[in-house]
């Protein structure tokens, strides 16, 4: 057997705890009333364009994305728009939302809802990119990064090879593998189309080892789809990352500050493929996506598909509840995560697992003086200093932050997550990158 | 042997005058030409090398001043505020001009979201300073404006002049304050403000900068500004704004009439080193109740902030 590929600097191993790696996607029910944030895609935020009162349809445009980088957003019930007004979302500040009242399920006529695979693509590049836009595809790896952007190659550029990204390298998340092993012809459908809306003929699926079976069957699978491969990639976090992906699956390095695009790849979440086959073929605008909830006590961990703007709560709800114990519940993975404020706040298209941990777990460890170790850089992916950032940042040389190349930061915490002194490494480099931000910004105006 | 002493002494003192002669010519060619009055100003300022005045340490100030003098013929707009009206007369007499006397200001907490006013509801174990704080959660009491109670500004503050209150978790401003700024750059959420002294230390201000609608905002806390603009309709002066669900007093208009103090339901507005309002009762009747009434309720925080 020969050795298994993955990026050649730094990366940790935590313990997986994949417990909901064996349970099949299921549809939850509709809720009652969905709170739609009109911000889910990173860029600009859209704006509304239905008012208090409004019928909507599932599927109905909502709120239109107006700038470049920003992203269509489509109601997920259909019902009664209740109020447009600030509302917390999960980053725990109020944020414009559109507030629906369900009263029915009443999709849209265009939309094709049967289970039937539709695998010829009739589609030319041009429509390929409009509909992603259209329907308001955005990257589902977890960045939300408006999928038609990708899609579209900077003049004098080439992309030559499409990666899809079925690493799911985070803990506890299985929302991509099931979605790899249950709905695999429809996501080789969708790379097809992203391949023939990028130019490319060749595509690459990375997948960790620890998903053997999605690994088989896609393997199997490919034989019927030209073009693509299935590359078995050694476990190590954060191999999901654009870059070590690149680095993992091609050995291309992304130079500092560079996009993938400049060593002719570019990535999309096997998520991302999905929803693209389901806009294309389907027209279906992107409302629901595949979400993991899973922790040490629930009763039912699984995997649920999930209409955008559900509140969080009902998953738990499905899930058996809140344990008594409970310290932390996490929106994303365990390692970028975020902890949440309250858990009646909405699933947005960002959203890839729910997870739930005991007080012990969630505990910080008392952080203690720097041992000099260099933990934290041999396992940084990026290489980079982290206890100098962090200790830059700490004594505000901003100037020092940016020399040392903060901005290449890609924020999985692994020096954080590592540190033997449980020093706030990551805290102290995100600070010190807002600010280094502000003065790039600064700079610019000036 | 004495030949050698004598050798030795002719010949250094020989090395040293050659020395001598050279680095005079070369202090001569490279003579840095510098106004003398700097070092007289600089004399003058108070030496806190705050940065309060906007420039790096008090030499940078004297040279700034000095400089402005020279080509303007003026200090306007230069304002050294530690040392105050008394420091920017003495200076611009050493440059032979009149200062503009501007009024002493000090800094202001603009939230009341004490432990009990604002309590608790979640949990932030992360690092316990603001510019963390304010990154990763949106505040304890769930209050995306409030005071995050984790010090920046004590830290922030040069002069010693702010110190956190450890029964309310909110910082307090001692009267040594300068109005150097140090704190307001360092909170993240731009709670603190400077604001003039005014009249015997007496300020009115609204102690709340919460931009939600007063429903959300009243959740999280009892004394949050709710936007309801009675103040704004009683202030005889138009010295109160209203934006973005707040209302908000100009210093420079407000005359200190407390009129508002007393319109405000939720105790939002605070006023600072007033005498007791026991002498209004006489004055007028009918408000009187409810104004004797709140302000009995409300002395009590106030006692406790300053």
């Amino acid at each position: 057997m020969s050795i298994l590929k993955t990026f050649k600097i730094g990366g940790v191993h935590p313990p997986e705890n994949k417990f909901s790696a064996g349970e099949a996607i299921k549809v939850l029910e509709l809720p009652k009333q969905v709170i739609i944030p009109i911000a889910q895609s990173l860029g600009a935020p859209s704006k509304a364009i239905v008012a208090k009162g409004d019928e909507v349809k599932v599927g109905q445009l909502i709120a239109k994305g107006e700038a470049f980088i920003s992203s269509n957003i489509h109601s997920s019930v259909s019902g009664k728009v209740l109020k447009l007004d600030d509302v917390m979302d999960q980053s725990g500040y109020r944020r414009p939302c559109i507030v629906i009242n369900v009263e029915s399920d009443e999709w849209e006529e265009s939309i094709d809802r049967s289970e039937d695979l539709k695998a010829e693509i009739t589609a030319s590049k041009e429509e390929i990119i409009k509909k992603v836009q259209e329907m308001g595809v955005v990257g589902l790896g977890g960045a939300t990064f408006p999928s038609h952007v990708k899609l579209m190659v900077p003049a004098g550029k080439k992309a030559e090879v499409l990666v899809l990204n079925g690493v799911e390298c985070e803990p506890y998340l299985t929302a991509d593998h099931r979605l790899m092993l249950e709905k695999a012809d429809e996501m080789l459908v969708g790379i097809q189309i992203l391949m023939k809306g990028l130019e490319v003929d060749r595509a690459v699926i990375g997948i960790e080892n620890n998903k053997a079976d999605a690994i088989a069957h896609l393997t199997q699978k490919v034989i019927n789809y030209p073009g693509i491969e299935v590359v078995a990639l050694k476990v190590q976090y954060p191999q999901g990352g654009e870059k070590q992906l690149i680095d993992a699956a091609l050995g291309r390095q992304v130079p500092s500050g560079k996009l993938p695009i400049e060593v002719g790849a570019v990535v999309n979440n096997v998520g991302t493929a999905f929803a693209v086959y389901e806009a294309v073929q389907k027209n279906k605008p992107l409302i629901d996506r595949v979400v993991t909830i899973t922790g040490k006590n629930l009763s039912a961990t699984g995997n649920y598909i999930v209409r955008i703007g559900t509140s969080v709560n009902e998953l738990i709800e499905k899930a058996g509840g809140l344990p008594e114990n409970t310290g932390k519940v996490v929106s994303g993975g365990p390692m970028m995560g975020k902890a949440l404020n309250k858990t009646d706040v909405p699933v947005v298209k960002g959203t890839s697992g729910v997870l739930v941990f005991e007080e012990d777990e969630a505990k910080r460890v008392e952080p203690s003086n720097c041992i000099r170790c260099a933990k934290c850089i041999t396992v940084c992916p990026m290489g980079l200093e982290p206890v100098l950032i962090a200790q830059y940042a700490e004594s505000e040389l901003y100037e020092n932050v940016e020399a040392e190349k903060a901005m290449d930061c890609i924020e999985c915490g692994s020096c954080q997550y590592t540190c033997p002194a449980a020093r706030p490494l990551l805290d102290y480099i995100r600070l010190g990158k807002f600010r280094v931000g502000q003065l790039i910004r600064n700079r610019s105006k000036k | 042997m004495n030949d050698v002493i004598i050798f030795a002494v002719i010949s250094l003192s020989l090395v040293g005058v050659a020395a001598a002669v050279i680095l005079y010519f070369v202090a001569q060619k490279f003579k840095v030409i510098e106004d003398p009055k700097i070092d007289e100003v600089e004399e003058a300022l108070p030496a806190a090398n705050c940065g309060g005045c906007g420039f790096p340490g008090c030499r940078g100030f004297a040279e700034a001043l000095v400089k402005s003098a020279n080509e303007n013929n003026s200090i306007e707009g230069f304002n050294c505020p530690v040392g105050g009206n008394d420091t920017m007369a003495a200076t611009a007499g050493i440059l032979g001009l009149i200062a503009e006397e501007k009024e002493p200001q000090i800094a202001v907490i603009r939230c009341s979201g004490s432990r009990e006013n604002a309590p608790k509801k979640i949990n932030y174990d992360g690092p316990a300073t603001c510019a963390f704080a304010h990154n990763l959660s949106s505040g304890e009491s769930g209050c995306p404006y409030g005071c995050l109670g984790c010090g920046d500004c004590v830290i922030a503050c040069a002069f010693d002049a702010i110190y956190m209150d450890e029964v309310t978790g909110l910082p307090v401003v001692k009267d040594n304050c300068v109005a150097c700024g140090a704190c307001v750059v360092a909170c993240p959420r731009d709670i603190i403000e400077l604001r003039n002294k005014g009249k015997k230390d007496r300020r009115i201000f609204v102690s709340c900068i919460n931009e939600e609608k007063g429903g959300p905002a009243k959740k999280n806390c009892a004394v949050a500004c709710i936007g309801c603009s009675k103040c704004f309709k009683v202030c005889p002066f138009e010295a109160i704004t209203m934006s973005n669900n707040r209302a908000y007093i100009d210093y420079e208009k407000c005359k200190l009439c407390r009129k508002c103090v007393v319109e405000c339901p939720t105790h939002a507005i605070h006023e600072l080193n007033f005498p007791p309002r026991k002498e209004k009762k006489v004055v007028a009747e009918k408000p009187v109740e409810k104004a004797v009434e709140k302000p009995a309720e409300q002395s009590e925080p106030k006692a406790e902030k300053e």
